[in-house]
């Protein structure tokens, strides 16, 4: 017999299935991910690695406003969608540009709140995969409205929602885990604990055990999980995903990671953080510790490795071809969408610019 | 006294240290406010100088963030909050709204609440969405609030100063597309108080209403209107609330003809209650109706197309010139 906070409480150390090493670890609970699943998890994580470098090097060259990374982070990224079938939904946030490309969505597209030429680029409802929210944790309750209402229209959909360890701190990350529970909605709620936020560590954010163990107060079952794993990362999210669609209501899970880069390109991360602090993590590479796995089980042939590497190599190029040139911006853009029907003032205020454009050129 | 050039972000960050030096009870504290000094770096060293009681990071919660500085206001501390950008004071609305503006009348002055709401607003720095806006009109519609906004450096260190030594519960909202420029200042020299409005340029045609971002540009619309012949008063708000009626209207009564400029949304804002005042104070005064430039009714834009929706000098000339100035 287990007790309640049993059940509700996160395993004592994050679940690992692949060690740092590349070697497996054998898991009470969780198994390892078949060879399909890596392989195709190996792919999409050289993929969002390239990804990640090629957006914040045309943040240098100033084809990008600003690029938050998830260099680091790329398996929590991919295994957040990987998990998912067609019809769940997916609620990012700016650091998750990953997920969203990996979930089916236009790179350039995903890319245009962060280029500046529009706040949201895709149409949410094609991938299902809202969008990308700023204000922190402010996108957890509506993850839980979709959840919920899909309950009540009897669909089998999961909400996959993400959040940085940051993030738990505000009262929205409470109010949406309550919610959830009391409604047994279907959310995955997947904190990203990259150990920051913006200068602030994670010991500053929380004096909880863990960010998982915030799930009890609620009622919702918790799990930890090793961020750099992407074994652990699909076999954990996975059992999250199916317990939540089985109606089992909310789950809660914790992955331990690290935010390698600066915060975005515009922080300076030497201001409040050393270098020694930094350079284990970088030997605790995700795609590192995947592919030593992989190689050592000898399923990494040639094939695999030129198709994730054409991969990557198309994104990129999507990137460049994408965002070199300028963008069209219309400025009649900006009195659309506002209301359903047009109001007279914003009829007037349009005319106003387009006179004023006209007369500027003329 | 002497005087040196420097940047709006580093006459802050001096009132910040200088406050801290005169009051051991006045605190420092919000998001990223510690090692590194905030986003924007305003204050840069105070940790180091006063060690982590007197500036420190919190969690991430700005409603969190006021309410607690509402304690310690209460337990005879003067708490300084930055909230990290104008949008991002939004969880926090509630407790400003119900709490920081209500406290004194809701306890007929038994509880005070001396404390800065320190508040990065505005656009014209390129920031994606929810990085820019100009909130400055929610706050001065709440009874309790005092708001203030500097435009020039020697301002930023002033009327620092005098928010954290005000006794009520001050929103000191700050032009970040400000804060890099560099002026020549005296910071000792001591700036009109909170409630003040100031004449930044005389001339008598027409007169410019314009407060924090709006400023610099309605005064270069002036330097180029007198090029052209025309000869523009230009007053700075510097305080919101409380609303100097005198100073404004004295220059528009001089004048005759006024524009109010703004980088907010016109519609039920600052901008629009300036008009309401000038037009039932002045009327008679009044050569032509009350104009406007201000932002569109819109969400701010991406950086791509910002630039269409703040206040230019262009925009300003134009309103000027339709100020009737023959009778048609
Ligand atoms: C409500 C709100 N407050 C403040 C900010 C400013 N801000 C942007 S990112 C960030 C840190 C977030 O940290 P975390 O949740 O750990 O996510 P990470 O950036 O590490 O992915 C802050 C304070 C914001 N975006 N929204
Ligand atoms: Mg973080």
């Amino acid at each position: 017999m287990t007790t309640v906070e049993e059940q509700l409480l996160p395993s004592a150390e994050p679940v690992c299935l692949i060690g740092q090493n590349g070697l497996p670890h054998e898991h009470p609970s969780y198994e390892l991910p078949t060879k399909e699943a890596l392989l195709d998890g190996y792919t999409e994580l050289i993929r969002g690695r390239r990804f990640n470098d090629q957006a914040s090097a045309l943040v240098r060259q100033g084809r990008l406003a600003v690029y938050p990374s998830s260099h680091g982070q790329e398996a929590c990224q991919v295994a957040a969608t990987m998990v998912l079938k067609e019809g769940d939904w997916l609620f990012p946030t700016y650091r998750d540009s990953v997920s969203i490309v990996s979930r089916g969505v236009d790179p350039i597209e995903t890319l245009t709140l962060l280029r500046g030429d529009w706040h949201s680029g895709y149409d949410p409802y094609a991938h299902k995969v809202a969008p990308q929210s700023t204000p922190l944790a402010t996108q957890l309750p509506h993850a839980v409205g979709v959840a919920h209402a899909a309950r009540l229209k009897g669909e089998d959909t999961v909400v996959m929602a993400l959040v940085g360890d940051g993030g738990t701190s505000e009262g929205d990350f409470h109010e949406a885990l309550n919610f959830a529970a009391v409604f047994h909605a279907p959310v995955v709620f997947f904190v990203q604990n990259n150990e920051y936020a913006i200068s602030v560590p994670l010991a500053k954010q929380s004096a909880a055990p863990s960010l998982a163990h915030k799930g009890i107060g609620y009622g919702v079952p918790g799990e930890r999980v090793d961020g750099n794993d992407l074994a652990g990362l699909l076999a954990v999210l996975q059992n999250a995903v199916d317990k939540a669609r089985n109606g089992e209501g909310p789950q809660l899970v914790e992955a331990h990671t690290y935010r390698v880069q600066a915060h975005t390109n515009a922080d300076d991360a030497t201001r409040y953080r050393q270098d020694d602090e930094v350079t284990p993590w970088l030997d605790r590479d995700p795609i590192q510790r995947l592919t030593t796995y992989l190689e050592q089980q000898d399923w990494l042939d040639d094939q695999t490795r030129e198709r994730a590497e054409a991969k990557a190599v198309e994104v990129a190029g999507q990137l460049r071809d994408g965002l070199m040139p300028e963008p069209e911006v219309d400025p009649a853009d900006l009195f659309k969408h506002l209301y359903a029907e047009e109001t007279q003032q914003l009829r007037e205020q349009a005319a106003f610019l387009r006179d004023e454009l006209a007369r500027e050129e003329a | 006294m002497t005087h040196t050039k420097i940047s709006m972000a580093q006459a802050l960050n001096q009132a910040l240290r200088d406050a801290m030096h005169a009051d051991d009870t006045v605190v420092m504290f919000g998001e990223d406010v510690g090692a590194l000094g905030g986003v924007f770096r305003i204050t840069d060293g105070l940790t180091a100088e006063f060690g982590e009681n007197r500036c420190f990071d919190t969690p991430l919660a700005e409603a969190g963030i006021v309410g607690m500085a509402v304690g310690m206001a209460m337990n005879g501390m003067r708490p300084v909050v930055e909230m990290q950008f104008d949008a991002f004071g939004y969880p926090a609305f509630e407790q400003v709204v119900s709490h920081v503006a209500k406290m004194r009348n809701r306890t007929r002055g038994r509880v005070q609440l001396p404390m800065v709401i320190r508040i990065p607003y505005g656009g014209g720095i390129g920031g994606v969405e929810h990085h820019s806006d100009s909130s400055e009109s929610y706050f001065a519609h709440t009874p309790g609030l005092t708001v203030v906004t500097p435009a020039t450096v020697a301002d930023a260190y002033g009327l620092l100063r005098k928010a954290i030594e005000f006794p009520d519960p001050v929103v000191f909202m700050e032009p970040k597309k400000l804060y890099w420029a560099k002026e020549e200042v005296d910071l000792a020299e001591d700036q009109p108080g909170i409630g003040k409005a100031v004449v930044r340029r005389e001339g008598a045609d027409a007169t410019l209403i314009a407060y924090g971002p709006a400023l610099p540009v309605a005064l270069e619309a002036a330097e180029v209107a007198a090029a052209e012949g025309r000869q523009l008063t230009v007053v700075d708000l510097r305080s919101v609330v409380p609303f100097d009626d005198e100073t404004v209207c004295a220059a528009v009564r001089r004048t005759g003809r006024a524009v109010v400029v703004a980088e907010a949304s016109g519609f039920a804002s600052v901008s629009s209650e300036i008009v309401a005042r000038v037009t039932e104070k002045c009327f008679h005064s009044l050569a032509a109706p009350v104009r406007r430039v201000t932002a569109f009714d819109i969400p701010f834009p991406p950086p791509k197309l910002e630039k269409y929706q703040l206040p230019s000098v262009d925009r300003i000339l134009d309103a000027v010139d339709d100020l009737q100035w023959e009778d048609s």
